[in-house]
């Protein structure tokens, strides 16, 4: 697979090297195995150095990769039966969010999910999965349909953040969200949300108030995207990969902060290179903290939850 | 670095002080003329401050700070300052150009007499006793970060301690982008708490002055069961900049204001800043109820 990203290009030199020797197949001298042997070993040596080490800002770079898998990829891997529900049944349907029942292990699960798209038409058609107040609101009515039915609610966190345009203001972008952290918090059934990709500020936060917070390895979690940062602080938005540093963006750096439930392990060198790995760590990880959240009593689950968001924040008295 | 336990909070009966206004370090000039930015028009500043700092021609409503926002809204004498020691830290050694975030915040600290963006505490309404959050612009935009969601969480904890109406003035360019997630995370912590409020069933009155943006506005802003706003202000979530920057579009003048909100449904009523007490008083009245 190509390493393409800047930060790779090292790799790819010597991914070059293995693929010309594994070409040859059987033809291998004794001496070309063993070289190919040596080049595989040093590629992953090499490959786990740098995937264990990434900046903040080389993490948003692989969690916004272009092959990373979106949400529809890991339900298709991960679940039995998804039946996608559709509209907020008051003005549109927002293909940026993909919500519907499934079966996960066994039990039925709602999943709301951020989708982007891939190729240029499904870009368009998701949004580049910023959603508008209709996908939240479609999330919402979802939400609300689950407690009434018991089934817990999984969410997969993956945007740039809501779309801020004009329209979205005046069908109340900030209504919706607001609605949904109100909704998420008191929500009688137990939440679970795994940021796959990028977790892009309230966009983000609107399907994101749960009971247990996962965060893929390589995934980014902000307050503000590293370009929006760079302006508002500089007035430059190339300064983004200050940003990231600056503003601890990584999944890696929020989990020494505390501000994760857990983390789960990507596949050697980013999702993107084995999909079907990736899908499967994650249903692990989900099915983890399904089963212990179901065991408990919804009074204590709510408490948990208040808990868990009341006691974030650092300060100090004068 | 000291971080308060889980114990419900009980304000005490009769204020230590009632307020805990520090004299700014830096004192706007006592000139004798205010120009109007809106309509450019010279006004006395004693006719202005007597006019509730809003322009007598084009109604153009200037900020206020917290203190004189609650002299404005409460019952004489009736205001009780709580937790105004509460303060901000560099969760993320934070630095900006040459300047740490904890030092910046030493500025800030001095230059306008806060400790915080926020002060909190509790008051009477035309005799009605409610809890009280005031953001003040001056303290860097007004951006909430951890002490901002912090008091208005135990100010939020408090009316159901007390079991009295909450009212909240927002002025906030949004989420304080020098503590990253523990920023964001405090519209989770706020909404969750008015959410506690709600189930106890107690009234939220949501006042929105300007600016009203971001993080805030997509939080407790917009959770008021009766959410009113001061004539003119600006009240987003993205924001026109942030518009024009991503759709390449131009905004005409004064696109996403308190007017705007009231047209597409997402807010009560705008109120001239003259009228606020009695309107709070009102809406206590209306949604006070024997128990």
């Amino acid at each position: 697979m190509a390493y393409d990203l800047e930060f790779e290009r090292p790799l790819a030199a010597l991914e070059a090297e293995i693929l010309a020797l594994q070409l040859k197949g059987s033809c291998l001298n004794q001496g070309e195995l063993g070289q190919l042997q040596k080049a595989e070993h040093e590629l992953r040596h090499r490959t786990e150095a740098i995937y264990h080490n990434l900046t903040s800002w080389q993490t948003v770079q692989v969690a916004r990769h272009k092959d990373r898998p979106y949400a529809q990829d890991y339900l298709r891997l991960i679940c039995d039966d998804f039946f996608e529900l559709h509209g907020d049944r008051c003005f549109g349907d927002d293909r940026a969010i993909l919500t519907g029942p499934a079966i996960l292990g066994g039990n039925t699960v709602m999943f709301i999910c951020h989708q982007k798209g891939r190729d240029v038409k499904a870009k368009r058609l998701h949004n580049f999965g910023m959603p508008h107040p209709e996908g939240y609101r479609k999330a919402y009515r979802l939400m609300h349909d689950a407690e009434k039915f018991g089934i817990p609610v999984i969410c997969l966190i993956d945007t740039p953040g809501a779309f801020p345009g004009l329209e979205d203001e005046k069908r109340g972008q900030a209504a919706a969200i607001a609605s949904n952290l109100y909704l998420m918090s008191r929500l009688r059934v137990p939440l679970i949300a795994a940021v796959i990709g990028e977790g892009g500020s309230g966009g983000a936060l609107a399907i994101g108030i749960v009971d247990r917070l996962l965060m893929l390895e390589h995934s980014i979690y902000t307050v503000a995207a590293p370009e929006a940062a760079a302006s508002i602080l500089w007035r430059d938005s190339a300064l983004a990969p200050r940003a990231a540093e600056a503003m601890r963006m990584s999944a890696r750096e929020l989990q020494s902060m505390s501000l994760v439930d857990d983390l789960v392990a990507e596949p050697l060198g980013g999702a993107h290179r084995d999909h079907r790995q990736a899908a499967q760590y994650l249903k692990a990880a989900l099915l983890k903290h399904l089963t212990e959240l179901q065991q408990l009593p919804p009074g204590e689950l709510l408490e948990k939850r208040y808990r868990k968001f009341r006691d974030i924040g650092k300060f100090d008295r004068i | 670095m000291v971080k308060e336990s889980t114990v419900p909070f009980i304000p005490r009966t009769e204020p230590i002080c009632p307020r805990n206004e520090r004299q700014p370090e830096v004192r706007e000039k006592d000139t004798i003329a205010i120009k109007c930015p809106k309509c450019k028009v010279i006004l006395y500043r004693r006719d202005w401050e007597k006019n509730l700092k809003v322009c007598s021609r084009c109604m153009y409503h200037f900020k206020l700070t917290a203190y004189e926002r609650i002299d404005l809204l409460v019952d004489p004498d009736t205001f009780v300052e709580v937790d105004a020691d509460i303060t901000s830290i560099d969760p993320l050694s934070f630095v900006s150009d040459s300047q740490t975030y904890a030092a910046k915040l030493n500025d800030e600290r001095r230059k306008t007499g806060l400790n915080e963006a926020v002060v909190i505490g509790h008051a009477l309404v035309e005799d009605r006793p409610l809890a009280l959050v005031i953001m003040d612009f001056r303290f860097i935009g007004g951006s909430m970060g951890s002490a901002v969601g912090e008091k208005i969480t135990r100010a939020i904890e408090l009316g159901i301690a007390q079991h009295i109406p909450v009212l909240i003035v927002s002025a906030s360019g949004g989420a304080r982008m020098q503590e990253g997630l523990y920023s964001l995370m405090q519209m989770a912590k706020t909404a969750s708490a008015l959410a506690m409020l709600g189930e106890e069933k107690l009234l939220y009155i949501s006042l929105l002055t300007d600016p009203t943006a971001g993080g805030v506005t997509a939080s407790f802003a917009v959770l008021g069961n009766v959410i009113l706003a001061e004539p003119g202000a600006l009240v987003c979530f993205a924001g026109p900049r942030v518009i024009e920057q991503f759709m390449h579009v131009s905004l005409p003048e004064g696109s996403v204001t308190s007017e705007f909100m009231l047209e597409h449904g997402m807010i009560d009523a705008v109120v001239p800043r003259r009228e606020l007490r009695r309107t709070l008083g009102r809406l206590l009245q209306l949604y006070s109820y024997m128990e």
